[in-house]
């Protein structure tokens, strides 16, 4: 029978063990993130000598903490532009960052489109539970219209931010959503992120049962989960339905989170043209040119 | 591509030994004569050259040069970049100086060796963007929330923004802390000749890195290998797998939040590795002191005008000197303490309402009189307003 | 066969929950915080899919092989994506 790689072989070679159990209240979506991201990585063999995990201030940033590598938390938003320092010091690093909803769409914005827009060669690794859930459960950018917050009591008046859009609008390489509860497409969206060149951010949608859950009406952890499940719809499936569906699977669907990869292309990344822009002044050296 | 100083190269980027340049540009020299890899920046007059000088130069021995979207990415760039293993800076002014107190703190915090240069103009606010002023000067030392040491420079000359400059890159990597060269739009926009040093005429100094077993390295104590409260630099990429955070952390660098020990441990290490220097670290120049019964204690911009008033004054029989800071913060005190003691009166001209007059006055100890003289508006003090000051001696 | 490392259990009860064949429920024991961990059921059909492992928040479970039943505990399905098959 072939070896095969457990939880328990890849937590000794990647988790910082005496860290753990994490801060992570139960039926929170963060340490499943962590355990995909740690397959993706054990799938690629990347060396975790060469590997930097950048986060900024929150839930999902405190997720480097448990992982056995070179770790960076950041002020509040900033993660982006620490990481793209990171990245120009040293390009032979694999950059992977790990952000939430409030931290990379909120303080964050400016960071994540010019980071986006650069094409800098990152994996943004982004958990959107539609709360800042560190701080107790005030509104996110990304929070449903109609959603209770702690600062939103009567009801969010405010349109959500589709972060994945945005990205996507920005030329980044690779998009993807999906939402924790489902358990192997993630996985090869990670490592599809981690593959490419250039800027990658994968969105998941994790449940987080004490700040946003609670007020909502979904703080049954199962329940709570199966929201994820019956709200969200493949883009495929959503194009399908809105073309040609019947007016009734319409009005179903419309309101629907759409899941799945939404762009997947190759762009050239900033450090590669930077590259280029190196050789081509250190051949005008050579040649003698004017200064 | 791995950034290697080349002083070669840098050399031949820079030109000619001696030349008649902006200060700004002055700070340009010094940033690639130190070694820096990595500029990190945003445009704000005055400081917008330090900008495009980098841009122009920094690509051409290797570096990297990045424009980024505001003031808080570019501090934030230049502490990732130290932690990637480069000698990072950044240029800004007032306003884009106030934006960056929180990664300024940060900096401090997790002990990224990085240079802030700072060509102050007239504030608050948008104030007048192309007028000189030394109104950051406090800024520099209480600007961001908690505490710590700052370490401030503060040029006089277009030679001493170079100067300056790569001291402070020398100070960042020494000591582990952000360092601020706090000069004024006056010294920015300034043409003057500098003198292009030496390799061999140059001290450049680059942070310990760790070097020890990874499995003994503590990242934030005591060195493991040298007698220094600084601890050797376990850049990214090296195998050290360091967890680098701005929360109150232990030694290991992991959060440690819910202890009064594990604070006061911390913050008292990372203020007394550079308090515990002071004397070492102390930089000023002595003009006249030795009989003295006047003297302009000033810093920066202000110091020009001051030395003419002490050469006025001088020429009539008065006895007046002059004590120029050139490193202001940490303050150099025990300086203060013995000049006022032989002294009758202090003189503190400065572009701002007073601010380094505070602590010249509490050093003082009521030795004897600390008079401010405060011009605000964006023009120097005229050598005649402060000969003023000096009249009835 | 699965492993639970008990103290690292938060009693979510995403296992159970989730598991295709309903084979895990609470246990009797209790860890360190007074909460219950999951255990296989006396009659299961666990197929071992090792869904449970992955999908498990705080990386408690480890699914292996049972010697008795002569069954092979799955390779990850992530993997025919490219990449080699461990």
């Amino acid at each position: 029978m072939p070896e095969v790689n457990t939880a328990d072989k890849l937590n000794k070679k990647y988790l910082r063990e005496d860290m753990w159990p994490t801060i992570f209240c139960n039926g929170c979506g963060h340490g499943v993130v962590l355990d995909y991201t740690f397959w993706a990585i054990e799938e690629l063999g990347l060396d975790m000598d060469k590997t930097v995990f950048v986060s900024g201030i929150g839930c999902s940033s405190r997720l480097p903490g448990y992982i056995n590598a070179d770790g960076l938390h950041t002020t509040h938003g900033r993660a982006l532009a620490f990481a793209t320092g990171v990245k120009a010091a040293n390009p032979d690093l694999n950059i992977i960052v790990f952000t939430g909803d409030g931290d990379c769409s909120g303080i964050g914005g400016n960071h994540l489109i010019h980071a986006a827009r650069r094409n800098i060669d990152m994996t943004v690794i982004m958990i959107n539970n539609f709360t800042y859930g560190m701080t107790g459960g005030q509104l996110s950018p990304t929070a449903p219209l109609g959603s209770i917050a702690t600062t939103a009591p009567y009801g969010n008046i405010e349109h959500p931010f589709d972060i994945c859009e945005l990205v996507k609008a920005l030329g980044a390489n690779y998009v993807a959503r999906w939402p924790v509860s489902h358990p192997y497409k993630p996985v090869k969206s990670v490592k599809a992120g981690l593959e490419k060149k250039g800027f990658s951010l994968i969105e998941f949608f994790s449940p987080c049962p004490t700040a946003y859950g609670r007020r909502n009406k979904l703080g049954d952890i199962k329940k709570h989960w199966q929201w994820y499940d019956d709200n969200t719809i493949l883009i495929e499936d959503y194009e399908k339905i809105m073309n040609y569906g019947s007016d009734e699977e319409k009005e179903e669907t419309k309101n629907k989170m759409k899941i799945g990869v939404f762009q997947d292309i190759q762009k050239p990344g900033f450090f590669e043209q930077y590259e280029k822009l190196l050789e081509r002044l250190q051949d005008k050296r050579g040649k003698g040119g004017k200064k | 591509m791995k950034f290697k100083r080349d002083p070669e190269l840098i050399r031949e980027v820079l030109g000619k030994k001696v030349q008649f340049i902006l200060g700004d540009i002055a700070c340009v020299y010094g940033g690639l004569l130190a070694g820096c890899s990595f500029f990190g920046g945003y445009p704000i007059t005055p400081a917008s050259e330090v900008a495009e000088g980098m841009a122009r130069r920094l690509p051409r021995v290797k570096g990297t040069y990045i424009q980024m979207e505001d003031e808080i990415a570019s501090i934030a760039a230049v502490i990732g970049a130290a932690w990637g293993g480069a000698k990072s800076m950044t240029a800004t002014s007032g306003p884009g100086f106030s934006l960056m107190m929180e990664n300024y703190g940060y900096a401090a915090m997790t002990e990224t060796p990085c240079v802030i240069v700072n060509i102050q103009r007239t504030g608050p606010s948008t104030g007048q963007p192309t007028l000189g002023a030394q109104g950051d000067m406090m800024q520099a030392k209480w600007g961001t929330h908690g505490d710590f040491e700052a370490i401030a420079l503060a040029p006089s000359t277009v030679q001493e923004c170079m100067d300056f400059t790569i001291e402070a890159f020398n100070l960042a990597e020494k000591y582990r802390n952000p360092v601020c060269v706090m000069a004024d739009g006056e010294m920015g926009h300034l043409r003057e000749r500098v003198v292009i040093p030496d390799e061999k005429d140059m001290k450049i100094v680059n942070r310990v890195p760790a070097t020890i077993d990874k499995k003994k390295f503590i990242p934030f104590t005591n060195s493991q290998t040298r007698k220094s409260k600084v601890p050797d630099f376990p850049t990214f990429g090296t195998g050290y797998h360091t967890y680098v955070t701005g929360l109150t952390h232990n030694e290991k660098g992991f959060p440690a939040t819910d202890k009064q020990p594990d604070h006061e441990k911390l913050v008292k290490r990372i203020t007394s590795k550079i308090t515990d220097d002071l004397d070492k670290l102390t930089n000023v120049e002595k003009l006249n002191l030795d009989d003295a019964k006047t003297v302009f204690v000033t810093y920066g911009a202000s110091a020009r005008p001051a030395e003419s008033a002490m050469e006025m004054a001088r020429a009539k029989g008065k006895k007046v000197g002059m004590l120029r800071l050139k490193l202001v913060w940490p303050f150099p005190h025990k300086e203060i303490q013995k000049l006022a003691n032989t002294v009758d009166k202090i003189i503190v001209p400065e572009m701002n309402l007073g601010q380094i007059v505070h602590p010249v006055r509490e050093y003082a100890e009521g030795q004897c009189q600390v008079v401010s003289a405060p011009k605000i508006g964006g023009e120097m003090h005229l050598p005649i307003e402060l000969y003023k000051y000096l009249e009835g001696e | 066969m699965i492993e639970i490392k008990d103290d690292w259990c938060k009693g979510c009860g995403i296992c159970i929950d989730r598991c295709p064949v309903g084979a895990l429920e609470d246990s009797d024991r209790l860890n360190k915080k007074g909460i219950r961990p999951p255990q296989l059921k006396e009659k299961n059909e666990c197929n071992f899919c090792r869904l449970c492992e992955l999908i498990c928040p705080d990386l408690a479970i480890t699914v292996i092989p049972d010697k008795e039943v002569k069954k092979d505990t799955k390779k990850p399905l992530l993997s025919p994506v490219g990449g080699k098959n461990r």
